[in-house]
């Protein structure tokens, strides 16, 4: 590896255990030779096309807009990709990559059950064996797609260790792969931990931004003023930003979760202002803003979304921030949720409470914003996991 | 020569490897860990290893991962184990001192204040489990200048270009894993280790430690057959567990006392 590797600014690099810095540059090497080469390339369109459905569609909210009475509102449906969100896109593309790496098994943790569904999907359509590590608490509210990963095939491994969420999950996958690389690939979900992790998801995610791109300018002629999208590690949110970055004209807004709000400690919002908000620190690999204690120990995060309930966030997110490319912003749990409703009764799409966030900051923000002014918004994914979890928090607001 | 490297080159002299034992600092508490420093060198123990809790270790098996927690509960900190340190060794402990680390408590401290502060509080080396060579420039300059050692891992996964990159950035001494997978006890040692322990002595000029998974007196006295030192942890720490402490020290006493004899050495006489 050579110095500066992976880096955003300051940020990320590959603070990974010694027993895997050889597979993460072997992982690095395979990456750049077999997935930048013509064949993978096509092979990959071919799955994204044939088997996931894309591309998916770019839809104008005509009625949120309308509502609203501001900038138009464009949302890109990734809620309509197989299995019901974005995470399909890099599922497909590393286990593609791991197949012809040779590797005969594969793992990967998750928050929300997304990224599990979307792994477990691509394991079973390239034939491979698959445990996903999910933490208890999030087993709980997202049960139906504990279920669903096991129907298609995988193990799911409950971890009852630390905050029992997403990162705990990691921690768990990080434990089994240092044991079973040398069989094994690590699916990781988002584009986070170490190199080449949040360069090889952000290409695999890069197919959401380009193709919401080309469907912007074809149906308005011209570009949107405004990206927007949920960051937990940021995964959807950087597919998105890609193919704007050089678009200096496009202002890009990442969303994290704002939880019981930024002025007390019960959210995750890495990029938050003042004394409850992160600042660098290394987490799973990779330098980049951490929800973390006066000692530098990570502090436990809170969200009504399992998929960014998440302490750190993805190094080129916090380059984006440095730079000023990107602005970061939050939404509670309350404002989600709200938002959740909206989009369900005037457009009749229930979106996941991941992409409920970003929904929630357009809904604030449009009205200020010219009648003529695009707004573009990710839906990363579809609330039907969420219904649940919704219900229960309804039922005890009319207790 | 460094305190690490001499320390085991003292081992050598004795016609045995070196015997490093792993606690957890501040599990069951920072008193604790004091007694268990003391009991492990006056068993014999020729470097002492202290593990720095922190809330995600990923690298660590469920022993150290429940030790961690438990620290942290107890409210340790990295401030607090130097200060511990400190008084450790005003209380005549005087065996090297590395601390095992994750590299976020670090990198919050500052790298400079970590390496000064350690050093001053008589903490001789570190090993931080998620910093690489690749990564550790700036670490390893504020550790030259402050006079800590710096001690970093190989791996079986690790190639013959890493090992010597390793070899140039360790002092004192290399810490080979023994196996693939995260620390705690295993029934056996890998079948390969003796070889690969083989090719890496043949590589590096500091001397080898092994470690991960060791955790009784016949598998230590296996892998010190191909070693310089052996490193024991989990093995160790999951006596911290124990609700009286100084019953705790006993069975600490008792393990590392056997240890230490299989390596071919009988105990030292209390300081």
């Amino acid at each position: 590896m050579k110095p500066g590797t992976g880096r955003y600014g300051d940020f990320g690099g590959m603070y990974a255990p010694e027993t895997l810095m050889g597979p993460l540059t072997e992982l690095d090497e395979a990456w750049r030779r077999i997935g930048s080469g013509p064949g993978f390339r096509a092979e990959l369109d071919r799955w994204l096309t044939d088997y996931v459905g894309r591309p998916t569609p770019l839809t104008f909210a005509a009625r949120l807009t309308g509502k609203l009475g501001g900038a138009r509102i464009f949302l890109k449906r990734e809620d309509l990709a197989h299995t019901g969100a974005h995470k399909i896109n890099n599922t497909i593309g590393q286990v593609l990559l791991a197949r012809k790496m040779g590797k005969t098994r594969v793992i990967a943790e998750t928050g929300a059950g997304q990224h599990g569904v979307a792994t477990a999907t691509a394991a079973a359509a390239f034939g491979l064996e698959c445990t996903v590590y999910m933490g208890e608490v999030d087993m709980q509210r997202q049960a139906l797609n504990v279920f669903r990963m096991q129907l298609l095939g995988a193990e799911v491994k409950g971890v009852s260790s630390g905050s029992r969420t997403l990162k705990d999950a990691i921690n768990e996958a990080m434990r089994d792969w240092v044991a079973t690389v040398r069989n094994t690939h690590y699916v990781l979900g988002s584009a986070l931990g170490p190199h080449p992790y949040p360069a090889m998801v952000r290409d695999f995610q890069s197919v959401i931004g380009r193709e919401a791109r080309g469907q912007v300018l074809n149906s308005t002629g011209r570009l949107p003023d405004l990206a927007v999208a949920c960051v937990g590690g940021g995964s959807n949110a950087i597919g998105l930003f890609s193919a704007f970055l050089d678009d200096q004209s496009v202002a890009l807004v990442g969303v994290e979760a704002g939880g019981e709000g930024t002025d007390t400690p019960r959210h995750a919002a890495r990029f938050a202002d003042g004394p409850t908000g992160g600042r660098p620190g290394v987490l799973h690999g990779t330098y980049t803003y951490l929800l973390q204690d006066a000692d530098g120990q990570v502090r436990p995060t809170h969200s009504v979304s399992a998929g960014l309930d998440y302490p750190a966030v993805g190094p080129e997110h916090a380059d984006l921030k440095a730079r000023g490319r990107a602005t970061y912003v939050s939404a509670t749990d309350a404002e989600a949720l709200d938002a959740f409703d909206a989009l369900a009764v005037t457009e009749g799409i229930l979106p996941a409470l991941e992409s409920a966030h970003a929904i929630a900051w357009a809904m604030k923000t449009a009205p200020s914003m010219k009648r003529d002014d695009i707004l573009l918004v990710n839906l990363s994914g579809r609330g039907d996991k969420d219904v649940e979890t919704v219900r229960a928090i309804k039922g005890k607001g009319h207790e | 020569m460094s305190r690490l490297a001499g320390a085991i080159e003292g081992a050598r002299a004795k016609g045995r490897a070196a015997f490093i034992p792993y606690v957890t600092a501040g599990d069951p508490s920072l008193e604790a860990t004091a007694l268990f420093a003391k009991t492990l060198a006056a068993a014999g123990a020729d470097i002492l290893e202290l593990g720095v809790p922190f809330t995600d270790p990923f690298a660590d098996g469920p022993v150290n991962q429940s030790a961690a927690q438990r620290a942290l509960l107890g409210g340790t900190t990295l401030n607090g184990i130097l200060d511990a340190v400190t008084h450790m060794r005003a209380s005549g402990l005087d065996i090297p001192i590395v601390l095992f680390t994750y590299f976020n408590p670090v990198l919050n401290m500052g790298r400079r204040d970590f390496c000064r502060l350690s050093r001053k509080a008589g903490v001789d080396g570190a090993l931080i489990v998620d910093l690489p060579p690749e990564e550790a420039d700036s670490y390893i300059e504020e550790a030259r200048r402050s006079g800590l050692e710096t001690v970093f891992l190989a791996s079986p996964t690790t190639s013959p270009e890493r090992l010597r990159l390793i070899d140039a950035s360790s002092t004192g001494f290399v810490y080979y894993v023994s196996r693939l997978g995260v620390t705690g006890a295993r029934e056996n040692l890998s079948a390969t280790l003796a070889e690969e322990l083989n090719t890496v002595k043949g590589t590096v000029k500091a001397p080898v430690a092994v470690g991960f998974g060791i955790s009784t007196p016949d598998q230590a006295r296996e892998a010190a057959a191909h070693a310089d030192a052996v490193v024991v942890g989990s093995a160790l720490v999951k006596f911290a567990r124990h609700d009286d402490v100084n019953k705790a020290a006993e069975m600490m006493n008792e393990l590392a006392s056997r240890m230490i004899a299989g390596l071919g050495l009988t105990p030292r006489p209390e300081v």
